[in-house]
């Protein structure tokens, strides 16, 4: 029913079409279509249950774990429909990275928790690991809290410190993209400020996609911004734009706080 | 008698009761265990332990062949079930959640699980013994493991079914297959309880006498070959016990008390390493 919301300017690197979405019987997302632009932040905000982080997890097709959830539509990622059947789901993951809500370092080694994803597509000698380990951990700016206990566990880390552990572990892949499906809800305000700064300095290298509940962070932090309600896309533009100027009345409704 | 001091008379009574039951439930407990005690370390001495069980009527002996044979038969056993209970738990948790299969599997290990342990040494003795000539220690581990082998996959399934989703998912997310997720993840995650659920097993099979009367027997002789007759504890403390010699009943004794701590000790074992783990 809407039309798709093409970006004014830059490229896109995912393009998503008429997307539908359903939990069983159960519709999630009706008709979504919007484009993702390369390099850049699109954050995706509305109520609880309204659909983003079930559009989120369409990109890498984590619901395909699950029996009973399927998509439908297109999302098309270098010329090529990422929902199609015979696409291989585990490099369309290595390449499309995730962040979860609650930090999930596996019970490794920092060091391990890093190379566990790396060594999975890439074969590289002891030394060039070592380097890529630490080139992760820089660009996640964790590097210095962990250089010298990378053979200590993950799960000894704080709260804070475990999220950057995990956006490290996804950049160690070299991902094009990195989804992150509300990554600050679970951490204090300091914490939230370095994920946030870390965000701000990962777009130059990767295209981003936020899901988050704080409007603020949305504002603060995405070059776009995308406004969803009930499953469906009602607003999708440039954040300073979407944010001032809102085009529909339930997306101004929204951000002045009379609903939500 | 009013509203409150009825109340307290209930709650005395309830007391009361719940005390004799549990003193009930101890005092046969202590009884047990001191009786075992006190026949038990009479009969430990060096001789336990480096002799072989004696002939009918000569003096002295050890049980050196049944404690070898035991350990042997219970490391076999171990060597079989862990990896099968594993990966059967594994697929049960990780793989099969829905599948008809995984369903079947499930409930057939439910009713192994409780199944009369002579009905499995029972069901070794016509498939393995009667067929293939001959009592022998690789029979006693095969019973054995039939045993061992429910206990495995049923702690394996319930430990991997505890992993929070979002680890499951986060393994996957950096682009592993489903088996690198399970083997490196999420079995990973639950290490302790998956070797908690292993000693838990053995402790099972170690006290097992049925499943070896028909399969392992026993040998009086020491015998480190595992396809013939096999002396163990269970099976020489069941002769042992009955016979009308003092020394022959002496050392069932010794073994019973043998066994009592070795089943003891890999409980405590497992205690520790769980709360170990779960305090991490």
């Amino acid at each position: 029913m809407s039309a798709p919301q093409r970006l004014a300017d830059g490229e896109a690197i995912l393009a998503i079409r008429d997307l539908n979405f359903f939990y069983g019987d159960f519709r999630g997302l009706i008709d979504v279509s919007l484009d993702i632009a390369t390099n850049k932040v699109t954050a995706f905000i509305g109520p609880s249950g309204c659909g983003k982080s079930t559009l989120l997890r369409t990109f890498n097709r984590m619901y395909d774990l699950y029996p009973g959830q399927r998509a439908e539509g297109q999302i098309n990622f270098h010329g090529k429909n990422l929902l199609d059947k015979k696409q291989d789901v585990n490099l369309v993951r290595a390449k499309i990275g995730m962040v979860f809500q609650k930090p999930t370092p596996f019970p490794m080694t920092i060091y391990e928790n890093i190379a566990f994803g790396v060594r999975l597509y890439e074969k590289l000698p002891k030394s060039e690991m070592d380097d890529r380990v630490e080139w992760a951990l820089r660009k996640a700016a964790i590097w210095e809290e962990t250089k010298d206990k990378l053979q200590q566990s993950g799960l000894s880390l704080s709260g804070g410190q475990q999220q950057r552990l995990c956006i490290a572990r996804t950049i160690a892949v070299k991902p094009e993209i990195v989804l992150l499906d509300e990554p600050t809800s679970a951490l204090d305000p300091i914490s939230t400020a370095k994920i946030e700064e870390l965000i701000d300095e990962l777009k130059s290298d990767y295209t981003i996609a936020i899901v988050t509940h704080n409007m603020q962070q949305a504002a603060r932090i995405s070059d776009f911004t995308a406004f969803m309600y009930l499953g469906e896309l009602v607003e999708f533009g440039k954040t300073d734009n979407l944010f001032v100027k809102p085009q529909k009345q339930q997306t101004e409704d929204y951000i002045t706080g009379r609903f939500g | 008698m009013n509203l409150y001091s009825r109340r307290v008379l209930t709650n005395r009574v309830g007391i009361v009761l719940s005390m004799v039951a549990m003193s009930f439930g101890l005092i046969a407990l202590m009884w047990i265990l001191w009786t075992l005690f006190y026949n038990g370390f009479a009969a430990l001495s060096w001789d336990f332990f480096t002799q072989d069980t004696p002939a009918p009527g000569s003096e002295g002996g050890g049980l050196r062949n049944a404690i070898v044979g035991s350990l042997m038969i219970i490391g076999v056993t171990t060597l079989v079930s862990t990896p099968i209970g594993i990966l059967a738990g594994i697929y049960l948790a990780e793989f099969g959640t829905t599948s008809r299969f995984a369903a079947a599997t499930r409930f057939v290990t439910d009713i192994m699980l409780s199944a009369p342990s002579i009905v499995v040494g029972l069901f070794v003795y016509a498939l393995a013994v009667a067929t293939l000539g001959g009592f022998s220690g690789w029979s006693g581990s095969l019973a054995l493991s039939l045993i061992a082998i429910p206990v495995v996959v049923r702690t394996t399934e319930n430990m991997l079914l505890l992993v929070p989703t979002a680890l499951r998912e986060a393994a996957f997310a950096v682009g592993a297959p489903r088996w690198q997720v399970s083997l490196k993840v999420t079995l990973r995650a639950v290490k302790a309880g998956v070797v908690t659920g292993i000693l838990l097993a053995i402790a099972r099979v170690t006290g097992e006498t049925a499943p070896l009367l028909f399969t392992a027997l026993n040998n009086q002789f020491f015998s480190t070959d595992m396809s013939q007759p096999m002396g163990n504890l269970p099976v020489v403390i069941f002769q042992f016990a009955m016979s009308p010699y003092d020394n022959w009943v002496s050392l069932a004794w010794g073994g019973a008390l043998l066994i009592a701590l070795f089943v003891l000790g890999i409980n405590i074992l497992a205690r520790v390493m769980f709360r170990k783990k779960s305090s991490d």
